[in-house]
């Protein structure tokens, strides 16, 4: 159990091999393999400076790896920036450098894809055609604003934290990654992230998620990979795993 | 956040409450205060003849043409302090030729502005590229400009003028582009029917909208329409409010900021080819200080100085103050070394304003 099986990777939405990273002299992750099922929660665990970070940072395009190889809804990994691995289905769901503030709910569901209509050489914005989807995408997920034309300034930091999700699961991502997507959140807050995750899953769209809290990593998640000092410790299924065997896996007392 | 309500709980925002928070409001406050002020002292002078009208017009489009596209700029988090020294820069680039190349007016005008388009984007890479802040390069080419611009016009000319422009530009087919009247045929038909005064020849006491205020108008409407209908638009308030995160989302912010350098050089050039066309010279120390008062005319028409947030309307009624107060304290009589004082103040206290009403318009909903 507390061994990685190399997998069938035909299930896989994204799986990795033989992957490293190195900074300088710094070895942030070392011959990790991992792999994400298609429409599971897979969630990824570890003591600050085990690495997990920077493999999801290889994962969506903002590093590349120095060895390894990564193979996306059955392709080798084709991107060397986000903007690629966006295009091909990975959205990423930042922790809080994600929205504009002054832009209303709907401008910031719509940012870099807006929808326009051409009159000559001109490219209007078509507002109701925005704000009709973003309702929809809205109650696709039932998330609740006060109203689309708010501005997002005056959100509170959950409400926020959906919108970018539901903005990552709108764009047709085959692939969410959501890196601590509760850290900066009261109780209720979270709760309703987590609803919010759980709706995804029964939406089978595919999320890996980053994660200290390990309560909710089992509430959450279908399979857990525990990661350690740039190794990848170990993979369980979170229904068949507890609290106290996470925290032995994590620091190595197991 | 999260319950089954399908319909958004709308908290009904009071049209008054949203009409407050608009940025344009404190500037167009402004505009009513500094109307009724001159009404009063400068009522029976002349300012608000029509004479008087195309005057204060005349000085508020010269800025707003400058301000619109700064607002723009400011809007996404960056300064241009280049803009004075273009102006004279680009005033240079237009007369020099002609006077003593013989190029044809057209021709330097379209040099003139490539130059100055291409000097724009050297800013705004120059800032993306180094990470520099866009009020120290620019700052920079401020200094850099206004040297050049001496530099090679008494390189060339032995002056620091350069007159003769009018005799050439006569009949140029870009000419009217930049200076005259439009509207004349409508001018003297309100005339004749009384609602505008005539001179003692019978003449009409203006000839025509000076074309100026047109181009003013124009780009104004252009950069709302930018700003506020276009993608361009968002892009700008996402790099000016959380760049971080627009680079995130994928929107092209370096693009985004050197583009809007290129709209503020090019404004410059545009305001050198009114200047220069309408007065028939160039001079070396043409438009100093202009970038401070586009930047005035921008704050008071509530644009943050930080980025993310503004208009492009307000910047017009900005410029709108500008040229009256300016133009009613010529009228009132009140010695003009005053006017300074006046705009700085105004600035002060319509940036005071607008920060009040913005922050009780954010409480209050």
């Amino acid at each position: 159990m507390s061994a990685v099986s190399p997998s069938s990777a035909s299930d896989a939405i994204i799986a990795c091999n033989g992957l490293s990273k190195h900074f300088g002299g710094v070895r942030a992750f070392t011959d990790v393999a991992f792999q994400a099922r298609r429409g599971e929660v897979t969630a990824v665990i570890g003591d600050n400076g085990a690495g997990k970070s920077t493999l999801i940072r290889c994962l969506v395009g903002v590093h590349m790896p120095d060895a390894g190889s990564i193979v996306f809804d059955g392709r080798e990994h084709p991107f060397s920036n986000p903007d690629g691995a966006r295009k091909a289905g990975i959205e990423t769901v930042h922790q809080n450098l994600a929205l504009i503030d002054e832009l209303t709910v709907a401008q910031n569901l719509f940012l870099n894809r807006e929808l326009v209509r051409r009159i000559g050489p001109f490219a209007f914005l078509d507002r109701k055609a925005m704000k009709r989807e973003a309702r929809s995408m809205l109650s696709r997920l039932s998330i609740n604003v006060p109203s689309i034309n708010q501005r997002v300034r005056r959100l509170s930091g959950g409400q926020r934290q959906a919108i970018s999700i539901c903005r990552a699961v709108g764009s047709g991502a085959k692939l969410v990654v959501m890196d601590e997507p509760t850290a900066a959140l009261g109780v209720q807050e979270t709760a309703n992230v987590e609803a919010l995750i759980r709706r995804l899953r029964e939406q089978s769209v595919s999320v890996i998620l980053v994660s200290h809290n390990f309560d909710q990593v089992r509430r959450l998640s279908d399979q857990i990979w525990v990661m350690r000092a740039g190794k990848m410790a170990a993979t369980v299924r979170a229904s068949e795993t507890s609290g106290n065997e996470l925290v032995a896996l994590v620091t190595g007392a197991a | 956040m999260v319950s089954e309500i399908r319909d958004e709980r709308v908290r009904s925002v009071s049209r008054l409450s949203r009409l407050l928070s608009r940025p344009e409001l404190g500037a167009a406050a402004g505009t009513v205060l500094v109307f009724v002020f001159f009404a009063i002292t400068a009522g029976s002078t002349g300012l608000f003849s029509a004479k008087g009208i195309v005057n204060f017009l005349e000085v508020s489009a010269q800025l707003g043409i400058l301000a619109a596209p700064v607002a723009l700029l400011m809007i996404a988090g960056e300064f241009d302090l280049s803009v004075g020294s273009m102006i004279g820069f680009a005033g240079i680039l237009i007369a020099i030729p002609a006077v003593f190349w013989g190029w044809p007016i057209w021709l330097s005008l379209l040099f003139t502005f490539a130059v100055c388009g291409g000097i724009g984007a050297l800013n705004g890479l120059a800032v993306v590229r180094t990470g520099l802040p866009s009020f120290i390069v620019t700052l920079g080419s401020l200094f850099m400009l206004r040297g050049l611009t001496l530099g090679l016009t008494r390189g060339i000319s032995g002056r620091t003028q350069v007159s003769g422009v009018h005799e050439l530009a006569q009949n140029d087919p870009l000419n009217s582009l930049f200076s005259g009247q439009v509207f004349t045929g409508l001018i003297a038909w309100l005339s004749d029917l009384g609602l505008i005064g005539k001179r003692a020849d019978g003449m009409p006491s203006i000839s025509g909208i000076p074309v100026s205020i047109v181009w003013w108008i124009a780009l104004t409407l252009a950069c709302t329409w930018l700003l506020t209908r276009s993608r361009f638009g968002n892009w700008i308030f996402a790099a000016g409010g959380e760049a971080n995160a627009a680079r995130n989302l994928g929107v092209p912010v370096a693009r985004t900021k050197i583009t809007l350098f290129v709209m503020t050089a090019l404004a410059a050039a545009l305001f050198a080819a009114v200047q220069v066309l309408v007065t028939g010279s160039a001079d070396t120390l043409r438009g100093t200080q202009k970038e401070f008062e586009a930047i005035i005319a921008v704050v008071i028409g509530g644009t943050l100085l930080t980025g993310g947030y503004g208009s492009a309307i307000g910047a017009m009624f900005g410029a709108l103050i500008f040229g009256v107060v300016q133009m009613g304290i010529f009228y009132t009589g009140i010695d003009t070394d005053w006017f300074k004082l006046f705009m700085g103040a105004m600035m002060v206290i319509a940036v005071l304003f607008n920060s009040y009403v913005r922050n009780r318009a954010m409480r209050s909903r």
